[in-house]
């Protein structure tokens, strides 16, 4: 009928009017309407098609791996709004902190574990700046530093399990939230060593950029810090370890896991004396608008995936990715050249409800050769790497997500340049990072 | 000017409507996660109901009767209830996002807006992305919501829950979307035709 431009027309438009700065959930929503209309118009398009949304909606409400979701935006709320996030920060600070770099440590360490890892690069940065970097900047830290380490460890903290953005991962690629947890760990783990590897290079070459703190000051909480240890620092680890271990080891699903170490959070918050009204309705609160957000957002993808296959979209792009020059090179190329671009000027849950969709199919049948794994396994890999490479995206100046939010709490003397500067060393390692992702699958493989 | 205090008034009404609703999920959060625990806490103690209770060891008898009654505990009606309160946190929710501006958006060049260009953002998505989208929900949701209720569809498990109610809250949740969106592109129109703040005013015209 040689309509076959509409579909690749949707989705130019869809991007475009995204721009718009109306919610993003609506703008799709509203432009896959216009676009079934057409198509039903020019009699290119099923509008019976249309009648399979509300099937579409409630398998969304009825899925089981998406309940996992508000559990981790939960704990993650939980811990962060009862200020065991900070306290765990300072205990870990004082324990290292005579350390030359030892502070840098700390937040890496915070960061990777604790950083409200509710998907959103916004908030896990804006949260680590305010706890960490007036602990830094107070304690000689150098600014590009301190900068650095804050973004890179807030943004790690998105892709490393328990998180939430694996969860929506795991369900837009269709494998299991355990095995991306499980194949996100190793590569995850190398990129935070690799940061503090990082620091501990900046400490010994240019020791005025992360000092040890002085003697003076950890003097007077000396006593206390053993107490500290056993109460501050090792229950929330042993929180998270317990859920992670629960769900590798096969006796929790992801979802159960995520429910206790929601209640466990609680919990933790009430054993610190932290647990009072404020804290919990913030938490409530929190959880309710992030899922509102997030699922909205879903339903609109959904929307947009089912008239963009009905206008033959889906043929179209699989097609065009499947058969690009170079193959299964041309194919990675192509993905992590458009995800870092895209990744400038949308999150994560877009890019996974609206891109990953449509990348799933030529993804498997490229990559499942390549690695010589099954295509499922295959696509944790991608997933991985897909994450991996959203996380170097938010910190590129000077687009990058994670700068701009840091700005945003940073005080008025920390200039944007000394943010930029102190994220381009971190940038180079997670490029290094994605370099030892590509060569070395085994990374992610290992144990699936 | 009467018109303007009419048109705030109804939004108003509106948005305390989306604040009840948004209000209610917040406790539905706090009961979701207190039944996804119990379900994974009964699921796992089940387990031992296997043990054999006539075996000499005590420690074995309570372990199969701790067990017995996790299983008898467990029901369908609770896995299913967290997931009802997982839909009506993010459908009831939803118009309460809007009002407070928890919907994500792109903010690169919106960011960058005057506020009067901003309010025409909003007021133009509302009516063609927005309300044309939430009327697509609730018409093609419609015709399952009352076959739904001409069956009084249950779950198919035992023990599960009846589905007709948790079906109609899917056009009840557009229904409140919708009218929230209304209230929304209200209060910016206001803004666009009548800026509150004459500082508002200057200081966009100095730009």
């Amino acid at each position: 009928m040689g309509f076959e431009w509409l579909a690749p027309l949707m989705f130019v438009v869809a991007l475009i009017l995204i721009f718009s700065g109306y919610p993003v959930a609506f703008a799709l929503g509203g432009v896959s309407l216009i676009f079934a209309v057409i198509g039903i118009s020019v009699g290119y398009f099923d509008g019976h098609l249309m009648l399979a949304l509300p099937d579409r909606l409630f398998g969304i409400m009825s899925n089981y791996t998406l309940l996992a979701v508000p559990f981790f935006i939960f704990m993650g709320t939980m811990l962060e709004k009862s200020h065991l996030a900070r306290d765990l920060l300072h205990t870990i600070g004082l324990l290292f902190g005579p350390v030359r770099g030892g502070l840098a440590f700390a937040v890496i360490f915070v960061g990777v574990l604790l950083a409200a890892a509710t998907g959103i690069v916004g908030a896990s940065v804006v949260a680590m700046g305010m706890i960490a970097l007036p602990v830094m900047l107070n304690n000689g830290y150098s600014k590009e530093l301190s900068a650095g380490v804050i973004t890179a460890t807030g943004t790690l903290g998105q892709i490393i399990p328990p998180s939430v953005v694996l969860v929506v991962l795991a369900d837009q690629l269709g494998v299991s939230v355990g095995d991306l947890f499980i194949g996100a760990l190793v590569p995850g783990v190398l990129l935070a060593m690799l940061y503090a590897l990082y620091a501990t290079g900046v400490a010994v070459i240019k020791p005025s950029a992360a000092p040890a703190i002085p003697k003076t000051v950890r003097e007077e909480e000396h006593g206390e810090l053993l107490r500290k240890i056993f109460l501050v620092m090792l229950p929330p680890l042993l929180l998270i370890f317990i859920v992670l271990g629960s769900i590798f080891a096969g006796i929790a699903t992801p979802t159960e896991s995520g429910a206790l170490g929601a209640v466990g959070a609680i919990i933790l918050a009430a054993l610190n004396g932290r647990l009072n009204k404020k804290a919990l309705m913030q938490t409530m609160e929190e959880t309710a608008k992030l899922t509102a957000m997030v699922m909205m957002l879903l339903i609109a993808s959904t929307a947009f995936a089912l008239i963009f296959r009905g206008l033959d979209g889906g043929i179209w792009i699989e097609d065009l990715l499947i058969n690009l020059p170079g193959g299964v090179i041309g194919f990675l190329l192509l993905a992590n050249l458009a995800i870092f671009i895209l990744g400038f000027f949308i999150d994560f849950f877009e890019i996974a409800f609206i891109i990953i969709p449509l990348m799933v199919l030529p993804a498997a049948h490229l990559l499942s050769p390549m690695l010589g794994v099954p295509e499922s396994t295959a696509l944790v890999w991608f997933g991985v790497m897909v994450g991996m490479n959203l996380q170097t995206s938010f910190l590129t100046p000077p687009f990058g997500f994670a700068l701009f939010y840091l700005r945003g709490v940073a005080p008025l003397e920390m200039k944007t340049e000394a943010i930029y500067r102190g994220a381009i060393p971190f940038i180079g390692i997670q490029v290094l990072g994605l370099v030892l992702l590509i060569l070395f699958p085994d990374l992610v493989l290992w144990a699936l | 000017m009467i018109l303007d205090e009419g048109i705030s008034a109804s939004a108003s009404r509106i948005e305390k409507v989306s604040d009840f609703f948004g209000k209610m999920t917040w406790y539905c959060t706090l009961l979701m996660v207190i039944a996804g625990a119990y379900n994974a806490i009964v699921r796992s103690l089940a387990g031992w109901a296997h043990i054999d209770p006539s075996d000499a060891s005590t420690f074995k008898r309570v372990l199969h009767w701790v067990g017995e009654v996790a299983r008898q505990g467990s029901s369908n009606t609770f896995i299913e209830i967290q997931w009802y309160f997982f839909s009506l946190i993010f459908l009831m929710g939803a118009a309460h996002a809007l009002k407070t501006g928890a919907h994500v958006r792109v903010d690169i060049f919106y960011n960058r807006l005057s506020r009067r260009a901003k309010a025409w953002t909003n007021v133009s998505g509302t009516l063609i992305f927005l309300l044309p989208f939430c009327a697509l929900m609730i018409g093609t949701s419609w015709p399952a919501v009352t076959d739904s209720w001409a069956r009084l569809e249950v779950s198919p498990d035992p023990g599960g829950l009846p589905r007709y109610p948790l079906l109609t809250i899917i056009p009840l949740a557009f229904i409140l979307l919708m009218a929230q969106g209304l209230a929304f592109a209200a209060r910016e129109a206001l803004h666009l035709f009548h800026p509150p703040e004459p500082n508002h005013q200057i200081k966009e015209n100095g730009i």
